[in-house]
Parts: C-alpha cells; sequence; structure tokens
C-alpha cells in the first residue's frame, strides 16, 4: 500500500482539533468539579454550574469526541479504500466550519443560549450548521466510497457508514424546533413525546459516537497496530447487524419510572439486557485477536491501550443494561452512580482507543517515530488510575446517595432530609477533583507528545525502537 | 456481490435497520394521543410563568434538579404525589432532568412562600450552609424582558389574546410591587432600588417555581 497520494493534512487538522478541545473541556470539568463541593467558583452568571456544566458535556462530546472521529474516520477511510479523498477541498471546510461551530457553541452555551435536551442543547441555527457540516462529511466518505480500489468493504467501515447515516436522522429528528428569534426556540414535541424523542436521541448520540466509530477505530487499529489479523469476520457481522438493531429500542431505560407509557420502557429493559451480547460480540473478537500473543500487553503500548479501552466498554455495556433493570435504577437513578459510569465510557473507552490511534496515525503520517513512547506509558497510567478512583469514588458516592435517599426511621419517615444526602458527598468530590487532576495531568502529557512527534523533523528515533 | 460492497446498499440497509426501533418506540407512541394526555385540571403557564420558565431554562437549573416525582414510597414522602403524565402537557421543552444534584422541583409550587425563594435564590447559602446551589442574586438585577412573550405564547398555542398576555404581565406586576404582597420586605431586599417597581428576572422565576405542581396540589385539596 504506497503512503503518498493521501490527504493527510485533513487527519492532522482534526487531531490538533480533538487535542485542543479535550484540554479545554477537562479544564471546564475541573472547574465545575470544584463548584460542586465549593460554590465560591460560581464567580459570574457564565461561570454558574447550571450553564457550564453544558459547555463541559458539548466540549468533550461533540468537540474532542467528533474531532478524534472525523480524524480517524478520514485516515481509515482513505486506508481501507485505498483511495484518496475525493474532495479535499471539501474537507478543510468541513475542518474550519467543524471548529467555528463548537466555538460558537461554547459562547452561546456560556451565554445561556441552551434548549435543555441533554447533548442537543445548541440553539436551532447552530442545529443548521451541525446538519450542513454533517452533510460535507458524508459527500466526502460515500463519494470515496464509490470510487474505492477495495472490492469488499472491512467492518470499520461498516460502523462509519452506520454513524453517518444514524447521526444524521437522530439530530434532525431531536432538533426539530420552532424558532422565537435568533437565539430562542421551543421543542416541537411536548412533555412525555419531547422526553422519549430526547432520551431516544440521548442514548443513540452515545451510542453512534461513543460506541460505533470508536469500534471502528478499534476495528482497524487493534490488527494493524498489533500485526495480527482479525479474529473472527464473522462474529463482526453478527455484532455489527445486531448491534445497531438494538440500540435504537432502549432509549427509555434513560426515563424508568417516569410517566413515559410502561411498555415503553419495558421494551427498552428487555433490549438493554440483549445489547449486552453484541457488545461483547466485538470485546471478545479483540481479546481473541491477541490469542496467543499476549505479550504484547507488555512489549507494545498501543495494544495495552486497545485491549484495556474495549474491556472498560466490556464493562460499561454490563453494567448498563444492569442499571437499566427497573428495581436497580429505582435506587441508582439521579444519583452519581450515573455520572461514574458514563465517565467510564468516555474517561477509559472512549479516550483510550482516541489516544493509540492518534499514537498509531500521527507518526506514520510525519513518516517518523513517536516522540517518546515513555511519556505514552506515563500518559496510559495517568489517565487508566485517575479514570479507576474517579469512578470507583462517583459509584460509592452514587450508593450511599441513593441509600440515604430510601432510608426510612421505624415510623415509616425519612431518616434524611435532601441536604444531608449531597453534604454527605463532598468527601467523595474533593476525591474526584483530585482524580481528574491526575487524569488531566496524563492527557496534557498526550497532547505534549502528539505535538513534538509532528513539529519533530523526518529522523528515526533509534532509542525508542525497542520499545516498539 | 454482497452488501459489503455496496456501499450505497448499504446505507440503506443500515438506515432501515435502524429506523425499526425508532419507529415502534418513538414515532408511533409519537402519534398516540394517550402518549401525552391532555387533562383540564392542568393549566397552561401564564405569560409571566413561562417566561420564568424560559430563565430556568437559560440557567441549566434542569443540570441539577429534576421535575419527575417517581412511584416509590421515599420518594412520595419526600416530594409529594408522583408525577403524572397529563402534568406536562405544555412542557416544551420538557425539563425532567437526569440527575438530583438539588433536590426534585415537580412539586415544589406552594411548599415556601415567595420570601423564600427571594431569600434563597439570592444566597442559598445563608439558609443552608452546606448548600452548593450557585447564588442567583443577579437575577434581581436584571429586568424582565417581556418583548418576545406573546410571540412564545403564539408558538406554544397556550391561546391566550395580546391583551391578556399584557394583562397577566400587568397583573403580576401589580402584585408584586404592591403594599399589600406578603413577600414585600424580602423581595425589597434582593431587588434594586431601580428596578422595584418592575418585573425583574427573579420575580418570573419564582412565580414559575410557585405554578410546579400547583395544579395537582389543587386538585388532590379538591378531593
Amino acid at each position: 500500500m504506497k503512503e503518498s497520494g493521501y490527504d493527510y493534512q485533513i487527519v492532522r487538522g482534526f487531531t490538533f482539533s480533538a487535542l485542543f478541545w479535550l484540554i479545554v473541556g477537562l479544564i471546564v470539568g475541573l472547574w465545575i468539579a470544584f463548584e460542586m463541593f465549593n460554590p465560591v467558583l460560581n464567580l459570574t452568571p457564565w461561570l454558574s454550574f447550571g450553564r457550564l456544566r453544558v459547555v463541559h458535556t458539548n466540549g468533550l462530546g461533540l468537540g474532542f469526541g467528533l474531532a478524534g472521529i472525523f480524524a480517524t474516520s478520514y485516515y481509515i477511510l482513505q486506508k481501507l479504500t485505498r483511495k484518496s479523498l475525493v474532495y479535499p477541498g471539501l474537507a478543510k471546510v468541513h475542518l474550519y466550519l467543524f471548529n467555528a461551530i463548537i466555538a460558537l457553541a461554547a459562547l452561546s452555551l456560556f451565554a445561556g443560549m441552551n434548549t435543555t435536551k441533554e447533548y442537543a442543547e445548541l440553539e436551532w441555527p447552530l442545529d443548521i450548521a451541525v446538519v450542513v457540516m454533517w452533510v460535507i462529511f458524508a459527500v466526502n466518505v460515500f463519494a470515496t466510497l464509490a470510487k474505492r480500489q477495495e472490492k469488499q468493504m472491512y467492518v470499520s467501515l461498516w460502523y462509519i457508514i452506520a454513524m453517518t447515516v444514524t447521526i444524521a436522522i437522530l439530530y434532525i429528528v431531536n432538533n426539530l424546533e420552532i424558532p422565537v428569534n435568533w437565539f430562542k426556540s421551543y421543542s416541537l414535541y411536548a412533555g412525555v413525546n419531547d422526553a422519549n424523542v430526547q432520551w431516544w436521541y440521548g442514548h443513540n448520540i452515545v451510542g453512534f459516537i461513543f460506541t460505533v466509530p470508536i469500534l471502528a477505530m478499534f476495528y482497524y487499529f487493534l490488527p494493524v497496530s498489533s500485526g495480527l489479523p482479525l479474529f473472527s469476520h464473522r462474529l463482526s457481522i453478527i455484532s455489527f447487524w445486531s448491534l445497531i438493531f438494538a440500540y435504537l429500542w432502549t432509549g427509555a431505560h434513560h426515563l424508568m419510572l417516569t410517566p413515559l407509557p410502561e411498555w415503553i420502557q419495558t421494551v427498552a429493559i428487555a433490549f438493554s439486557i440483549f445489547l449486552i451480547a453484541p457488545s461483547w460480540g466485538s470485546v471478545v473478537n479483540g481479546y481473541y485477536t491477541l490469542r496467543g500473543n499476549w505479550e504484547q500487553m507488555r512489549s507494545n503500548y498501543l495494544v495495552k491501550f486497545f485491549i484495556v479501552g474495549i474491556t472498560f466498554y466490556g464493562l460499561q455495556t454490563i453494567q448498563g443494561p444492569v442499571q437499566g433493570l427497573r428495581t436497580l435504577n429505582a435506587f441508582f437513578h439521579y444519583t452519581d452512580w450515573v455520572i461514574g459510569h458514563v465517565h467510564m465510557g468516555t474517561m477509559g473507552w472512549v479516550t483510550m482507543t482516541i489516544s493509540a490511534a492518534f499514537y498509531y496515525m500521527i507518526p506514520k503520517i510525519t513518516g517518523s517515530n513517536l516522540y517518546s513512547i515513555r511519556i505514552a506509558n506515563v500518559h496510559f497510567w495517568l489517565i487508566l488510575v485517575g479514570q479507576l478512583i474517579w469512578t470507583v469514588t462517583m459509584w460509592v458516592g452514587g450508593i450511599q446517595q441513593g441509600a440515604m435517599w430510601k432510608a426510612t426511621d421505624a415510623d415509616g419517615s425519612l431518616t434524611y432530609n435532601f441536604l444531608d444526602s449531597i453534604a454527605s458527598l463532598y468527601p467523595y468530590y474533593k476525591i474526584r477533583f483530585a482524580a481528574g487532576i491526575v487524569y488531566f495531568a496524563g492527557i496534557v502529557l498526550f497532547a505534549w507528545n502528539i505535538f513534538m512527534t509532528i513539529r519533530t523533523p523526518k529522523k528515526a528515533f533509534e532509542q525508542n525502537k525497542e520499545g516498539m | 456481490m454482497s452488501v459489503y460492497s455496496k456501499p450505497a446498499v448499504f446505507a440503506v440497509l443500515s438506515a432501515v435497520v435502524i429506523l425499526v426501533g425508532t419507529v415502534v418506540t418513538v414515532f408511533i407512541p409519537l402519534l398516540m394521543p394517550s402518549t401525552q394526555p391532555v387533562s383540564d385540571y392542568v393549566t397552561p403557564y401564564t405569560a409571566v410563568e413561562l417566561e420564568g420558565r424560559d430563565i430556568y431554562i437559560r440557567e441549566g437549573c434542569n443540570n441539577c434538579h429534576t421535575q419527575t416525582v417517581r412511584p416509590l414510597r421515599t420518594e412520595v414522602l419526600r416530594y409529594g404525589e408522583y408525577s403524572k403524565p397529563e402534568e406536562f402537557a405544555y412542557d416544551r421543552p420538557f425539563l425532567w432532568g437526569s440527575r438530583r444534584t438539588g433536590p426534585d422541583l415537580n412539586r415544589v409550587g406552594g411548599k415556601y412562600p415567595d420570601s423564600w425563594h427571594y431569600k434563597h435564590m439570592q444566597s442559598p447559602q445563608s439558609m443552608f450552609e452546606k448548600s452548593n446551589m450557585p447564588p442567583y442574586g443577579w437575577l434581581a438585577e436584571n429586568r424582565l424582558d417581556t418583548r418576545y412573550t406573546v410571540k412564545k405564547i403564539s408558538i406554544l398555542g397556550y391561546g391566550y389574546t395580546p391583551e391578556e398576555v399584557a394583562l397577566q404581565i400587568e397583573e403580576y406586576t401589580v402584585k408584586v410591587t404592591g403594599q399589600s404582597y406578603d413577600s414585600k420586605e424580602a423581595r425589597e431586599e434582593v431587588t434594586p432600588e431601580s428596578l422595584q417597581a418592575e418585573l425583574t428576572e427573579m420575580d418570573a422565576i419564582i412565580a414559575y417555581m410557585q405554578k410546579l405542581g400547583r395544579d395537582v396540589k389543587k386538585l388532590e385539596a379538591e378531593q
């Protein structure tokens, strides 16, 4: 496969964008983590928790997550089709438009222009810009696929196609709204329906941004970085179709015991349990790809990221359906347990996979070796330890708060008032903040490592060879 | 030739596969009136309550407060009667939330007098030392913007004429600025001199707080 002729500028541009929004999003995350145990940082209206939390979720989910997905998708697409991007100019427009949207998104959310629908908070003019951007991306994806030099499409391309199609449907349906003026609109749907549409969207945006394209990366980068062929093509086919079929039924497990019709909740529970199978199909496929070669966990730093990453994916896809069960949900919902659950996926699975994908791609693009494998290893351990302390702390805090909400005295009255339940969590919030600092340190090293790899002129770093 | 070598067919097939669950669990319920019932005892928001709700939305209060009481024993004990679907017929967007950093607010209407809310919004920590709620005293420094109220009401289809909207705003202004207002002292304490005769964002968000769950409580009292 010849290395030249591919459009790597766009990959590089989105890689830098991802790292930039990752650092911005984490700083905002640390800020709101501090506000949780000490409200003194609510210095101005635009720094108050209510506005800042959405800057954090959008900055990382859409800023970092999407940029990482675009960077790797453009890379994987060209490699697996053996065709350079059909419209490199359009891709450049995509890059600038993307960064303009995320910057305006952050500013507008700071200003309180916010539709409240989680991960769809942007007001309608930005929604339109997002749709335009998505169409631009899709045009390049399908044009390049149409002119591909490789007849069969490898599994990573299926996931990229599924993402491209599904995100478009999700985003448009959930963001249908009637404008009042340029900065304010009302949802087309009311009450229960609005909730149902929102969590159909909310759950699947997680599925088709934090699962589907990350699996595309996993299926591509694990084999190429380990030099081992994928364990089972057939298993990947079964996993793919059952995953994308089942995902769309499960949104209502976010609305357990609310006024949403009970049958929709129950169907969501059933499909959530079913989802364990296709999720673990990919986990098993990854593990078995390494069979007989597990020493690579020690000798190949990239494999370590991917395998630990997919392990968190596996854990998360068991935890999710379990906490969706009605009785357990009654206990865990609305507590920090769920916050821990989300962050195992984002800080563990998503970030680890994107990290290793960047570590693989960027030296390939620049034609040099990674700046420092040692730094990559320190980065790995810092984000692993940071994430584990972070999530375990939230789970413990969640159990505690859930138990305090449910506790009753012998006479049947409530043991704790609400304030007791939240104030008792402040020690956990302090630990969470500290864990966030550890994690952030790892991410700074990651960004530094990528930056130095790109900046360093083309030459072989012999001292790093033994670590490959 | 399999589907794995035809990108366009593959895309269409993927769309069909993801639409099955979507149609059954989202689109069909959307067309069923029983999903979001409408009931006479639930009244739409008044103009001022709606403006207050929009401030609640702007400040992202939903990030810490839920608005659904679940049918669980301890939850009903803590907050009151569990939430019914018909209560949300006028909610666009819905504001059920996903995390309780603060308590649920679906039954907060009528629980405390306005004066309590003025003091609490101004400084939650002055009332609850350990609270982590941000202070919102600055809402009282902002005049309530009612330029779009008529348009908002017409989009939402609440059925008030522009005159009725103006009257609702006028009546609420008279109420909170009047001498007989039961929370006069607290309001004057948090509201700057220059705005005491006008409606502020603080007045509106408190009007909204007092609306939450009021219809259900009224129905309960009648029964």
